[in-house]
């Protein structure tokens, strides 16, 4: 049963690149994943575009009543 | 308990503890606690006031009430307790450091500063505006000053989390990845920076209004920039509460998840879609389009969804892997029938996974489908719902992690360890009959936030269906015996902290010590295997309940809309 997903590294696990097989690219996805201050951003620029401004601008672009 | 200068090692599970985070933990567990207590007991006041046959307070102090029981429990409780969620897996889980203790303390003082003064403004009973204090309502300005107040603590407190991630990164406390618990806190503390901005953005002139510098708040405004704080405040509680069921997993059982990939990713998605979920709160709304309503509800929050079912599928799956790799093989269930149902870190666990599930997450998806929502908005389905997923879903997860984590870090023993047995089935049922009383009652139109569903002295009277009566009464029923077990909870903890036996110290081990289960909890790596069909078919189950009630609201939806 494998304990380790290829790519993976962790507290358990082996570095990176090690296994005496030379340094394999950390995969793109996994590079993401553990780079907090990335997610961070994207945590709070997603919902500030799609619900935060694109609610105020709908509600901006109501007409005022005469 | 080998000490040293700033670290303890816990006998009972080798982690170290770097003793500052250890005291902050403690304090801020210890202060969720007693804000559990007045909450819950303001939430009983609400439910012998909605039982129609007692009808116990009069509208002004049923409004008091309602108010403090929606700050307490959705915020101040919760919060606290995640808070502790977050220096347990950002510093003992990574075996780090926590960055800036001082800041750290800061944050808590704030936050306790803050939700005293939000107490006492709505017990002087000038701000009984409810929790979500729409405007033109108006509260007194330190309502909303404690608020904010509440809110910077828990800012400051979630740098001190993102700050102990970079001390551990660069003090190499780990290697690679942080474990899977860790990076769910890690989403838990991203949605509560973008939930504590909303909540700035829209309370610091709601405090300007309310000392009369401003004039005016728009209400649709106000609405739509509140509901990014009020409802992503209870996304933080779902990502912390998974997390604490990934941790939970790995200690009672040493439980890894399926795949860690797919789980990260799933986080992935929270971190992504689940704040849009904000919406389903406006989908009356005019003057918000529909593509924006659609877009947020269904498109943006399907993906969320379907994060939680594969949180919601990992978690039970690791927890049959682990039971299977330890011999429990035989048929579909024997590794859950021979779980331990008599701990209460284990069944509030269960119980958790099965109410958020089954309850919250399937009434949530109906609730969040535009045409759906017109059958149950503003009734008491929306509460029904919400303590389906805030109660049975979150709480009971932290009651079951509590059970661990008390004794853990004050090195006591449980003072009711028998009471502790039950107290996970009185809360969870208890909790969970009153989600499906108030969503039958919902259902048949009774309007939430209402004083007198009899409408007794109103000029204009509605007869609702005496289902619905019924409905209401044994809502209090079922409030009565959660309540129960809510008052056996606290009275475990603050008993265990103060009077329970403390543990005998552990000899010095004179070899590597074995590693215990708990370890799990800071390890990275999946279990490795697929093979959990008992997990696979109560999924099915799962997937069929959720068809058969989506498609039975389409139905009533057609019954109630006529179209002719």
């Amino acid at each position: 049963m494998a304990e380790q997903e290829p790519g993976a590294t962790g507290t358990t696990g082996p570095a990176a690149g090690s296994g005496g097989q030379g340094e394999e690219p950390i995969p793109f996805m996994q590079q993401v994943l553990d780079s907090p201050f990335l997610l961070l951003f994207i945590g709070v620029t997603m919902p500030t575009v799609f619900y935060i401004l694109w609610g105020v601008i709908n509600i901006t672009s109501i007409p005022l009543a005469n | 308990m080998a000490t040293t200068a700033q670290f303890r090692t816990c006998p009972d599970t080798g982690f170290r503890i770097h003793l500052a985070a250890d005291k902050l933990i403690k304090w801020n567990a210890v202060t969720a606690v007693v804000f559990l207590l007045v909450g819950g007991l303001f939430g009983l006041l609400v439910a012998l006031t909605r039982w129609p046959a007692v009808h116990l307070l009069p509208a002004d102090l049923f409004y008091l009430a309602l108010t403090a029981h929606g700050l307490d429990v959705l915020l101040v409780w919760i919060i606290f307790f995640e808070i502790a969620v977050l220096y347990f897996a950002c510093s003992i889980l990574l075996n780090s450091r926590l960055a800036a203790p001082k800041v750290a303390w800061l944050a808590y003082w704030l936050m306790l500063v803050g939700a005293v003064m939000t107490n006492i403004a709505v017990l002087r009973g000038d701000s009984s505006v409810m929790f979500t204090s729409y405007v033109p309502m108006q509260a007194a300005p330190d309502f909303y000053l404690g608020i904010i107040l509440f809110a910077v603590g828990a800012l400051f407190a979630c740098f001190v989390f993102f700050g102990t991630l970079v001390i551990a990164k660069q003090e190499k406390t780990y290697e690679g990845s942080v474990p899977l618990v860790t990076f769910g806190a890690l989403t838990a503390a991203i949605i509560a920076v973008f939930t504590i901005a909303a909540g700035a953005i829209i309370l610091v002139p709601t405090l300007f209004w309310s000392l009369g510098y401003i004039s005016n708040i728009d209400t649709l405004m106000y609405k739509v920039v509140w509901w990014g704080m009020g409802h992503s405040s209870q996304q933080i509680n779902v990502a912390a509460h998974i997390a604490v069921w990934y941790a939970l997993a790995a200690i009672l059982f040493g439980a890894k998840p399926l795949s860690e990939k797919v789980s990260r990713g799933a986080f992935l998605l929270y971190i992504l879609f689940l704040q849009l979920a904000s919406a389903h709160h406006l989908l009356v709304e005019p003057g918000l389009a529909a593509e924006y309503k659609i877009f947020n509800t269904s498109y943006a929050l399907y993906l969320a969804v379907l994060a939680s079912m594969i949180h919601g599928l990992t978690v039970p799956g690791s927890i049959e892997a682990a039971q299977r790799k330890k011999g429990l093989t035989k048929g579909l269930y024997e590794w859950l029938r021979k779980a331990p149902w008599s701990n209460p870190s284990f069944s509030g666990l269960a119980l958790s996974i099965i109410m958020f599930g089954f309850l919250g997450g399937i009434s949530g998806v109906m609730m969040g489908t535009e045409q759906l929502n017109l059958i149950t908005h503003n009734t008491t389905y929306v509460p029904g719902h919400f303590h389906a997923t805030v109660v049975t879903g979150t709480t009971l997860a932290f009651m079951a992690l509590a059970y661990w984590l008390v004794p853990v870090l004050w090195q006591r023993e449980l003072v009711l360890p028998g009471l502790a047995k039950w107290q996970p089935y009185l809360f969870g049922i208890g909790m969970g009959l009153v989600s499906l009383f108030l969503m039958g009652a919902g259902t048949l139109g009774v309007p939430r936030r209402h004083w007198d569903m009899a409408f007794s002295d109103a000029a204009i009277t509605h007869d609702f269906p005496a289902a619905a009566f019924l409905m209401m009464g044994l809502n209090g029923v079922a409030a009565l015996i959660a309540t129960l077990g809510g008052v056996i909870f606290i009275l475990n903890m603050v008993g265990t902290i103060l009077w329970g036996k403390k543990k005998e110290a552990a000899p010095a081990p004179q070899a590597a010590p074995e590693p215990q289960p708990a370890a799990a909890a800071g390890a990275y790596g999946g279990a490795g295997t697929m093979a959990v069909p008992g997990t696979f078919v109560l999924a099915l189950v799962f997937l069929a309940a959720f068809v058969l009630y989506y498609f039975v609201n389409w139905k009533y939806l057609a019954s109630v809309w006529g179209l002719s």
